[in-house]
């Protein structure tokens, strides 16, 4: 009977990164095939992204002090790839129950499931300053990509802006690149962070690592501005950023010349794909965003649909792989399939801990809300269709849009190319102050397929 | 116009030619459209919306900023596209511009 399930269950996970890689892995161990899905052309994700065919830096210069955790991916993955059915370079665009509608290449296929695993990961999550709109100005995680996956600086002379550990370790990458980075400008204060130490304890390795990065940026005489608030981006539309204005925490104006701009405030997750599969989501007050309602195991409220990875929870790229482990395991579980009950305490156990640090997180480096009340009406919140704040207030003042879905309705904040990504959250933000309400009361932008754009010259194979 | 991105490393690689706005240029074997348009000018694009240019902003496939064009119309996410010898891009918008502001 469980010979039988093994080979004619159906499992399929979506995305190749740390959570989808280690839950592919554990399915094979099972003696399963399952299905792996990627957008990407490589494994890794984007923290552990592979660089290009042909590209030859070390472990040790592309990831640093993550290297040896990007290696033993990469290599399980290797080891892995014959016994999985890879799709890489294919984006899963909607979902009905038990199928997957995928593009690969411009050519549209459906894949049938009877488990599905989303471990779609995050991007950047984005506060809007007055100016972001102007070429030169890129997500954190786009910086890093730039240097990681190409070998490239995002600009002359790049300012690092917002909050988060990735704000310094993309910084120091810079720096140790041989990139010229002209500040460091941090929106949470130092006492936030002292406050938060207890719980960053959780992790003393890490907390030691992310002390380690500050003191490069220091030594290598990089200013760090810490408690800044950032008054805009300066610069002029055709030829792009020029330079940065934040409020020092000492109130004085601060300008730095600049002809590019790193800017990210940790981030926030991939749900679209949940959302469409009708999963639960729920308002994580830590980090003041939504997130997929599972288990500790990774369940959704959807039978037969699992997450795992920052796509579910952001914990970053170590919780991720344990997480992948943890739900390939509840579905082992959930198929009656045996499961070790030591390699389950482990990951069970590690992601506790991994829980702690990420609420220390939230509290040193935290998402600054309150910018978005703050922003000038004349500030753009979609970069996508150049809408402003005021136009967005005014749906709220003028139409009583309180509602997220009903704003964009009014506004098309959310309605453009990058679907919400990067002003949906900060959107809310600017529509619950203008209100006068709580965050969570004015809900979040509902999914909705394509989950990205589709060429319309895509087509459909008939085998 | 000077150039956006700055080459730290790798820089050994093959050279691909392709063509931007009819005017050649060199890239290297590996690099992405965005890469290769940005280590030899400022953007990508202009945004439909108002005056302003744009050179992308994600660099992982998710907020579309980077669209170009090739000749024979079609729309490329510059970030995630590696160029091809003989690549002939445009970066002027073949639609309708629409300019709100400004």
């Amino acid at each position: 009977m469980a010979t039988a399930r093994m080979n004619t269950h159906r499992i399929a996970i979506v995305g190749a990164g740390p959570a989808g890689v280690r839950c592919a892995e554990t399915l094979v161990a099972a003696g399963f095939r399952p299905i792996l899905i990627d957008e990407n052309r490589r494994d890794g994700g984007q923290i552990y992204r592979r660089q290009p065919e042909g590209f030859t830096r070390s472990y040790a210069t592309l990831y640093g002090t993550e290297a040896d955790k990007a290696r033993a991916l990469h290599d399980s993955f290797d080891r892995l790839r014959p016994q999985i059915d890879y799709r890489p370079d294919t984006l899963v665009w909607n979902l009905t129950p038990g199928q997957l509608c995928c593009v690969s290449q411009g050519v549209h296929s459906t894949v049938e499931y009877d488990a599905l695993i989303l471990c779609t990961g995050a991007t950047d999550r984005l506060m809007p300053v007055e100016g972001w709109q102007l070429g030169g100005t890129y997500s954190l995680g786009g910086a890093q990509i730039a240097l990681k996956a190409q070998a490239v600086s995002i600009g002359h002379r790049v300012v690092f802006m917002g909050s988060g550990p990735l704000l310094y370790l993309v910084a120091s990458q810079y720096v140790k690149a041989g990139a010229s980075v002209a500040a460091v400008l941090d929106t949470s204060p130092l006492g936030h962070r002292l406050k938060a130490l207890p719980k960053l304890m959780a992790r003393p390795g890490l907390l030691f690592t992310g002390l380690k990065l500050l003191a490069q940026l220091y030594r290598a005489k990089i200013p760090v501005h810490l408690g800044i608030s950032p008054l805009g981006v300066l610069g002029e539309a055709s030829r792009g950023v020029s330079g940065v204005r934040v409020r020092r925490a000492n109130g004085e104006t601060l300008t730095v010349a600049c002809d590019a701009l790193a800017l990210g405030y940790h981030l926030r997750p991939e749900t679209q794909l949940a959302d469409l599969a009708g999963c639960r989501l729920r308002f994580d007050e830590a980090s003041s965003q939504w997130w997929l309602d599972t288990d500790a195991e990774g369940r959704t409220s959807v039978s037969g649909v699992y997450a795992a990875g920052d796509g579910a929870k952001v914990r970053g790229a170590d919780a991720a792989e344990h997480a992948g482990r943890l739900v390939a395991m509840a579905l082992l579980r959930d198929l009656q399939q045996p499961v070790e009950a030591t390699h389950l305490a482990d990951q069970q156990r590690a992601l506790k801990v991994m829980d702690a640090f990420r609420l220390g997180l939230a509290e040193a480096f935290p998402w600054p809300a309150e910018q978005a009340g703050a922003l000038p009406d004349e500030a753009i919140v979609c970069r996508c269709e150049m809408i402003s704040a005021g136009e967005l207030r005014r749906t709220v003042s003028e139409k009583g849009a309180c509602e997220v879905n009903r704003a964009k309705a009014f506004s098309r904040v959310g309605m453009g190319r990058c679907q919400g990504r990067y002003c949906s959250q900060a959107g809310a933000e600017v529509i619950a102050a203008a209100a006068g309400i709580p965050v969570q009361e004015v809900g979040r932008q509902r999914g909705q397929a394509p989950v990205k754009p589709l060429s319309m010259l895509t087509r459909e194979v008939t085998p | 116009m000077n150039a956006r991105f700055v080459r730290l490393a790798e820089q050994g690689r093959p050279v691909v030619r392709l063509k931007v706005d009819g005017e050649p240029i060199e890239a290297l074997q590996g690099d992405t459209l965005m890469v290769a348009l940005l280590t030899h000018g400022p953007a990508l694009r202009q945004s439909e919306f108002d005056p302003g240019s744009r050179a992308g902003f994600c660099l992982m496939g998710a907020c579309q900023d980077c669209w170009v064009w090739t000749r024979g119309g079609e729309r490329l996410r510059a970030c995630s596209n590696e160029v091809r010898e003989g690549l002939d891009i445009i970066t002027r918008q073949p639609e309708a511009i629409w300019p709100l502001r400004g």
